[in-house]
């Protein structure tokens, strides 16, 4: 369990404020998850606007309703990885490709610069970052549509 | 929308949001006019206004792709908007122009003329309110084209005499391959049959025809001898240019591209894959038109001799054709998912063999070798896909030409018993059947060969189709003489997702000796890259003299530059070559000298062969101060206006860092001296230090005012003087 000592609250500038055990208070506080694709909510830390870090949180559960709740929001606005459901359409199976797919938050279109820039999770994941640096995530690829395997297909 | 404008209020930049609050995929739009900030997010049903007024700021953040920009005042946020990074330039027009704007309206003060826009990525200048360059925009996404094949003409016009030799030998000796069996015909029907049916044997008709036979079956070797002599040599030739351009073409390519590859796939493709190229431009290619032709020859002598029989022989022919099409594209993505998992297994030996230390010190050879197995078993794996296929589609190919030859003798024996045909034509019929079915067999089986070259050109054409991120500029501007004055404004730049630099300023004097210092990851080597041109800078610009190096073509502009790294990396080959390595036509003389300049002339006469020595790979035989003074002389010797040292001294311990400190003394001497060092004693000779952190110059000035300052810099020094009294007082306590 770890100990409260601390207090976390949202500023009006939208910024968390951490105020430590020995009253040191530190303005935009940011949580960062530890190994954010492999054990999300294992693992995080509160780092200052400084890159230090201030707090280590063993699991997101062992945190106080009030401030987990923060984070929790904090981590929303932050996070930013679509899952993407289904590949609707691919202008080319040589890269840069632009793929038009849809995700968990809405339909996007991306580029693929090149085979390269598709991660292997394990066995059935996958990590698509597009020419932004957006990244895109296959949970699963066996469990999308057989279109979407087949235009996946050509890039593994 | 224009509702919300007033009369004559004009819009000065724009930003679409491309997410909304919650970070779904969304549209929205962020409008900057001369009197107010209008913004509406995607899930908002009306917009938002914000006049103008002190206190009011916009802020922009960058994390994993996504950005925002918060509408601040005194007392909290106002708004929030969010996009991704591809809207970034836009973003930071119009915060640019917010600011501007909101001066004007709280000063009152008119805006000064805004400066010219130029393009964020390559620094051409743009039309007022276009926000993408063209050129820019064109270059990153137009896909490389399929027809990837044919695209090796280019490689193939040098040699399109020998192309024309060999092509019409293989006309000639297709043809003279065609005699043989219609000697059949006469031959059964002039001399056999009239002998079994009881006349005398005609000998000179035997010998004519026999004679006839063997004098077809010759010249068409002599002319198959030839013709394969020919082509195969151009084949090579082709397949050597295609290399060696290729391999031309990746080294010009930025340091980013290298970034972003595996070294073992890159060498597969210019090895093993344009090997492939060449194979099957050698020997598929040719068979394939030999088969072509010989099919279309047999096939006008066929109708020729009797068109019904020519007929019923060609039945089978369009299933073939549509079994051939059918299986080339399936085989095509497997062979093309072939060549990228093989690239994955060569890609794990380029891994682990360099890296040989590390895996045997921590005894990880087993690991290694599952990792290797696993990168096998995909192979395996993609490899059995297109077997399966493939070992059906042969089969099915010979089982149609079975039955095709079953119908021939049907009819043919029909045709025989009603006197329509002659047993000697039947005879020639067979023999040509025979021959034509074989030859639609090894063109189907072409198929596999045409697919594994075509996929193996679309992966050389990928990198010779991939445009360098640090282009030749399109009118260069050439120094004619360097002072070495750099300029670098407003500096940003990002790796992927991560921003590394954001606005740095800078000016360096011709001469001057600027020390880098800052935390590990503060910029300071991205800044050196940048301004050595092995990227691009993502926005701002950086001048020599005054001239932005985006105008200096890449080759000239490095001349001037001399860079010693950290890892000093020596080539096989002789220490003086290693040395030479910037300017391979140095004399003796000057390569001597530049080694005593760099203290590297004594310990060098002392190895065996003093110059000649052989360095190894990484020159192992070299201690890591030695190796670094042959780096020294290496920078020495092209006599640089700008120098670059990027940890220079860090890898070695003190003794030997006084040792080299000698020999960067005199490198320094009268040049523009970039120094970046973790060590802050390293740095004693600069003229100014300069501070970063976290991507932006936080402190400039000398050692003692930047200590009396007690900033950036002080924390920096006094961790280190701490760090290095407790070593002390370790060793004393130790002793």
């Amino acid at each position: 369990m770890t100990p409260c000592n601390f207090t976390l609250i949202r500023n009006p500038f939208g910024q968390l404020v951490f105020t430590g055990a020995e009253g040191d208070v530190h303005e935009g506080v940011v949580p960062v998850r530890a190994f954010g694709i492999t054990a999300p909510d294992e693992g995080l830390a509160l780092v200052n606007a400084h890159g230090k870090e201030l707090l280590w949180i063993e699991r997101l559960a062992d945190l106080p309703e009030g401030p987990r709740q923060l984070v929790v929001e904090e981590l929303a606005n932050r996070e930013f990885m679509p899952v993407i459901s289904r590949i609707v359409h691919v202008s080319s199976f040589a890269t840069p490709s632009t793929w038009d797919v849809e995700t968990d938050r809405g339909n996007a279109r991306l580029v693929l610069k090149g085979e390269d820039d598709i991660r292997r999770l394990n066995q059935q994941a996958l990590l698509i970052s597009d020419s932004h640096g957006v990244q895109y995530l296959i949970r699963n690829r066996q469990a999308l549509d057989k279109p979407s395997r087949k235009f996946l297909e050509r890039f593994l | 929308m224009s509702a919300l404008l007033g009369p004559d209020e004009t819009i000065l930049a724009h930003l679409e949001l491309d997410l909304d609050k919650t970070l779904r995929f969304a549209r929205g739009l962020v409008l900057v006019t001369d009197r107010q900030l209008i913004a509406r997010s995607g899930e908002e049903p009306a917009w938002q206004a914000f006049p103008y007024r002190a206190g009011l700021h916009l802020q922009r953040r960058d994390h994993a792709g996504v950005a925002s920009l918060e509408l601040v005042d005194e007392q909290r946020q106002l708004a929030r908007w969010r996009h991704t990074l591809g809207k970034d330039t836009n973003a930071r027009q119009v915060l640019d122009h917010f600011e501007q704007q909101r001066d004007a309206a709280v000063s009152g003060q008119p805006v000064e003329a805004p400066p010219a826009a130029i393009c964020a990525r390559c620094g051409a200048p743009l039309v007022p309110g276009q926000d993408d360059c063209p050129s820019c925009a064109k270059e990153l996404y137009t896909p490389p084209s399929t027809w990837t094949l044919f695209r090796l003409w280019r490689f193939a016009r040098p040699y399109r005499g020998q192309l024309l030799a060999g092509f019409i030998l293989t006309l000639i000796s297709t043809a003279a391959t065609l005699v043989a069996p219609y000697m059949t015909m006469p031959l059964m029907d002039e001399v056999l049959i009239p002998y079994q049916n009881g006349q005398p044997l005609d000998t000179g008709k035997v010998y004519f025809y026999l004679g006839g036979l063997l004098g077809s079956a010759l010249l068409a070797w002599g002319l198959g001898w030839a013709k394969t002599y020919i082509l195969a040599l151009v084949s090579e030739r082709l397949g050597a240019d295609l290399r060696s351009q290729t391999y031309e073409h990746l080294l010009k390519l930025s340091l980013e591209y290298f970034g972003g590859k595996r070294t073992g796939d890159l060498m597969a493709r210019i090895g093993s894959e344009s090997d492939r190229i060449c194979v099957f431009l050698s020997l598929y290619l040719l068979d394939f038109f030999t088969d072509v032709l010989m099919i279309t020859m047999t096939a006008v002598i066929l109708v020729s001799i009797n068109p019904w029989l020519a007929a019923v022989t060609l039945i089978p022919l369009p299933f073939i054709v549509w079994l051939i099409h059918v299986v080339r594209d399936k085989l095509r993505h497997g062979f093309e998912q072939i060549d990228r998992v093989w690239s994955g297994v060569t890609s794990v030996l380029a891994d682990t063999i360099p890296g040989i230390r590390v895996v045997k010190a921590f005894a990880q050879e087993k690991r290694e070798t599952s990792r290797f197995k696993d990168a096998n078993q995909r192979n395996l794996e993609a490899n059995d896909r297109v077997n399966r296929l493939w070992s059906l589609f042969s089969p099915t190919i010979t089982l149609l030409t079975e039955v095709g030859l079953l119908i021939v003798w049907g009819l043919g024996i029909w045709l025989v018993t009603k006197n329509q045909v002659t047993v000697g034509t039947l005879a020639a019929f067979l023999a040509y059947i025979g021959r034509f079915y074989t030859r639609l067999d090894s063109m189907s089986r072409i198929v596999s060969h045409t697919q594994k070259a075509a996929s193996g050109a679309k992966r050389i054409f990928d990198i010779l189709d991939h445009v360098s991120s640090v282009p030749e500029p399109v009118k260069p501007q050439h120094l004619t003489k360097v002072e070495g004055g750099i300029t670098v404004e407003r500096v940003g730049f990002r790796y992927g997702n991560r921003t590394v630099l954001r606005g740095v300023d800078l000016k360096i004097n011709p001469g001057e000796m600027i020390g880098l210092v800052g935390h590990s990851g503060s910029g300071k080597s991205t800044l050196v890259n940048l301004i050595c041109r092995f990227y691009d800078v993502g926005e701002g610009a950086i001048c020599i003299d005054g001239v932005d190096v985006r105008n200096i073509p890449v080759s000239e502009y490095r001349k001037h530059i001399g860079l010693v790294l950290q890892e000093p990396f020596l080539f096989f080959g002789t220490i003086a070559e290693n040395i030479a390595y910037g300017k391979p036509d140095a004399s003796r003389e000057e390569i001597v000298a530049a080694a005593r300049a760099a203290h590297a002339h004594e310990f060098i006469l002392r190895l065996p062969h003093g110059y000649d020595s052989l360095v190894g790979e990484r020159g192992q035989a070299l201690s890591g101060g030695e190796r670094q003074r042959i780096s020294i002389a290496r920078a020495l010797l092209i006599d640089p206006k700008i120098l670059i040292l990027d940890e220079a001294t860090s890898a070695v311990d003190t003794e030997t860092e006084l040792e080299i400190q000698g020999a960067l003394d005199n490198l320094i001497k009268g040049r523009t001296t970039i120094a970046i060092a973790h060590r802050l004693s390293t740095l004693r000779k600069a003229d100014r230090l300069v501070v970063m952190d976290r991507g932006v110059v936080v402190e400039e000035g000398q050692h003692d005012e930047l200590i009396a300052k007690e900033g950036a810099y002080y924390r920096l020094y006094t961790a280190q003087t701490k760090q290095l009294d407790e070593q002390l007082a370790e060793r004393e306590s130790e002793e």
